[in-house]
């Protein structure tokens, strides 16, 4: 059996295990509410399995182990950031979050203000946000389904994004929360323990000696000591074409978007709305603490596993493989990135089954044909089970390909909830029909925004196939950082915070990220742009740093501290409520009378 | 009733027992956080402007970046352990005392 095959089977299997399950929740649910919280009874263990569910997307799994086979130490910056990061929701946002608020992310930021602006802003933020990242774990799964199956036809590639869409409204409309939090604790759980297999089978390769497997991965991978050290990725040096010197201004620029990177990260996950939700499953902010305590634990051995993941793939998994391979000309020669044949030695022509006899000099000229290293972790799998065309091998990469897939779908799941729950709570309840919409019209209207913004994505992942998944990913934590965190702090800790200081800071956080990354070289002016640049054409990139965060998170700030004092408004009475409840849990889960 | 209730939250704000916690909660959460931020971006500036030092070896091919890597794991751990210690012992008594005092007041 081909492990395309016994892919699929695994997968059409976690596919119909989480359906039953989702079914089964479905029918459990007894009131409207239970849709947005899956009935507050979760245990902080559940809970917090469902959280590393959630939070481990594809582009962990996938990305970050892809980053570290190729670039070496600069992927393990990723892992670092998004562990760090929970410190934030854990220290400053999980326990207030759950005393104050019921479903959203607007339940908090609303509570003391006028409610249709904040809630407004709160819904549209919730929006965007979830789209990015929603759109960047489909072009993922289009991604991956043509690497893993050998699908590359593209109207294949659409039917697998349109069936990951339809599963996920399938998800969130029979199960709501309780459903999709089932599926994420046994995704987490199956993520793990792939992850943990690996692991095992990549230090028993090298005696559990960390030093020798890094030694390995170093002298694999043809960049010598630099691989083990940061600055093959981030905060490059910058060599002046005609000088032949570090061109001083370049590179601090380089530095400073790897520190911008840095500060996304860190403070983005504490404004994703998908996470902040969950900390309404469960019954108290006790509760909602120890979810985040087995969260981090998860995520943090997790994410240390990365380590053996990535240089694993580095050490064991040869460069062409990781590439896919280089690229050739017509001749099938391989060529270098003007589509010049390299030479070996006396040879003109070097064909690709050569490619080991090249030497250091040529190498550094080849052309991945795919860059990405998005298979990296599969492919380690395929290794470590006896390598290509071996049952074992096959095995390995089909049950890692499954659980990236089911990785991917159930992100996907918790994305739609939280958006839809938006939708319907902030934007159609307490916007258009103003508090006065029953909460059954409430839930019916959130299922019908989850099938349209399941819909939504869909058309907009098939579009966007070509993006790349880390800046479809970097763009949501950057718009999560600037918009939402500093909303929710101010709101969470600031006295005199009011209805114009939120509404500024969410559209000033989110308005600044978006424009910086629109006028960045992620959109124009680089090879590697959206609108890759050529000799002559097109370029608007004022703005020199691919990240904005280090900008848009103070402007963030900013805006929420300019909105507030310039505003009279202050409502002294609901902040006493708000400050009682969040350090209290009093009136726990019942309504704000406005 | 509304107004009852607002006397509730006011009165509860204004008492020295929720004084106390929040300075409990805000004394320990805010310095800390403070800590971790200033220690993860002393590593991020470090990895881009230090790159000399940093890639020092220690022991057999792990470098200081490695080490200073490993370490952001481990006190986000500590972090972690220290949070919980404190919030059972110092917070969770007094914070439940007052969700309950509250809770029966509001239900008058």
């Amino acid at each position: 059996m081909s492990s395309t095959t016994l892919s699929a089977i695994l997968f059409v299997a976690f596919v119909l295990f989480t359906l039953v399950l989702v079914f089964r929740a479905g029918r459990s649910n007894k009131q409207s509410s239970d849709f947005y919280d899956g009935g507050g009874g979760f245990s902080g263990f559940q809970n917090g399995l469902a959280i590393a569910g959630d939070y481990m997307s594809a582009a962990s799994f996938l990305g970050i182990a892809g980053t570290i086979a190729l670039f070496g130490y600069d992927g393990f910056l990723y892992s670092i950031g998004f562990l760090v990061a929970w410190l934030v929701a854990l220290l400053l946002v999980a326990e207030p979050l759950r005393n104050s608020g019921r479903f959203t992310m607007g339940d908090v930021l609303a509570f003391r203000m006028r409610q249709r602006p904040v809630r407004g802003a709160a819904a549209t933020s919730t929006l965007v946000v979830s789209i990015f990242y929603l759109m960047a774990q489909m072009v993922g799964a289009g991604a991956l389904v043509s690497l893993l199956l050998g699908i590359n036809d593209p109207s294949a590639k659409n039917w697998i994004i349109g069936g990951v869409g339809i599963l996920m409204i399938v998800y969130v409309t029979v199960g709501g929360m309780k459903g999709t939090t089932y599926v994420q604790i046994v995704k987490a759980f199956l993520l793990m323990t792939g992850a943990i297999l690996l692991t095992i089978m990549v230090l028993w390769q090298f005696g559990f000696n960390i030093s020798d497997l890094l030694g390995a991965a170093r002298d694999a991978s043809g960049k010598g000591e630099a691989f083990l050290q940061p600055g093959l990725k981030f905060g490059k040096d910058i060599i002046d074409p005609l000088t032949m010197a570090i061109d001083p201004v370049k590179t601090l620029i380089s530095k400073l978007d790897l520190i911008s990177l840095g500060m996304a990260l860190v403070l983005g996950t504490a404004g994703l709305p998908h996470i902040l939700i969950r900390f309404y499953t469960v019954p108290t902010s006790k509760a909602a603490r120890k979810s985040v305590n087995w969260a981090i634990g998860n995520i943090g051995a997790f994410y240390l596993m990365t380590i053996a993941l990535g240089f694993g793939a580095a050490a064991l998994v040869s460069r062409a493989t990781l590439f896919r391979g280089f690229k050739v000309d017509a001749n099938g020669c391989l060529m270098d990135a003007k589509g010049v044949a390299i030479a070996n030695g006396d040879v003109a022509c070097t064909p690709l089954a050569d490619v080991g006899t090249l030497d250091a000099g040529a190498k550094a000229l080849l052309v991945p044909v795919d860059p990405s290293g998005n298979v990296a972790a599969p492919q380690l799998a395929q290794f470590l089970g006896g390598g290509e065309g071996t049952t074992g091998g096959a095995i390995m990469l089909a049950v890692i390909g499954a659980i990236a897939f089911a990785t991917i779908l159930a992100v996907v799941a918790g994305l739609t909830l939280a958006s839809s729950s938006s939708f319907a709570h902030d934007l159609y309840a307490n916007v258009i029909k103003k508090g006065t919409a029953s909460p059954a019209e409430e839930v019916r209207v959130a299922k019908i925004s989850a099938v349209v913004i399941g819909g939504i994505s869909i058309v907009l992942a098939i579009g966007a196939q070509g993006l790349n998944v880390a800046f479809l990913v970097a763009i949501a934590f950057a718009i999560a950082a600037s918009g939402n965190l500093p909303a929710v702090l101010y709101s969470l800790f600031w006295k005199n915070f009011n209805t114009r200081g939120a509404v500024w800071s969410i559209y000033g956080g989110l308005f600044s990220a978006v424009i910086l990354l629109v006028f960045s070289p992620n959109v124009s002016g680089a090879a590697t742009s959206l609108i890759p640049f050529v000799e002559g054409g097109v370029r608007f990139d004022f703005f020199p740093l691919a990240n904005p965060g280090i900008v848009s998170i103070p402007l963030g700030f900013f805006f929420g501290w300019l909105g507030t004092v310039t505003s009279s408004e202050r409502n002294l009475a609901k902040y006493a409520e708000l400050e009682v409840r969040s350090m209290t849990g009093a009136a726990i889960g019942k309504a704000v009378q406005h | 009733m509304s107004s009852k209730n607002e006397k509730v939250w006011s009165d509860t704000q204004a008492s020295p027992e929720f004084q106390d916690l929040k300075r409990k909660f805000r004394g320990f959460a805010f310095p800390l956080t403070v800590a971790f931020l200033v220690w993860y971006f002393l590593y991020v500036i470090l990895t881009a402007f230090a790159r000399e030092w940093i890639s020092t070896p220690v022991v057999g091919n792990i470098n200081i970046a490695f080490i200073l890597g490993l370490l952001q794991f481990a006190t986000t751990f500590l972090i972690m352990w220290l949070y919980e210690r404190h919030s059972s012992h110092s917070l969770d008594g007094p914070s439940d005392a007052l969700r309950d005092k509250v809770d029966k007041e509001l239900s008058k």
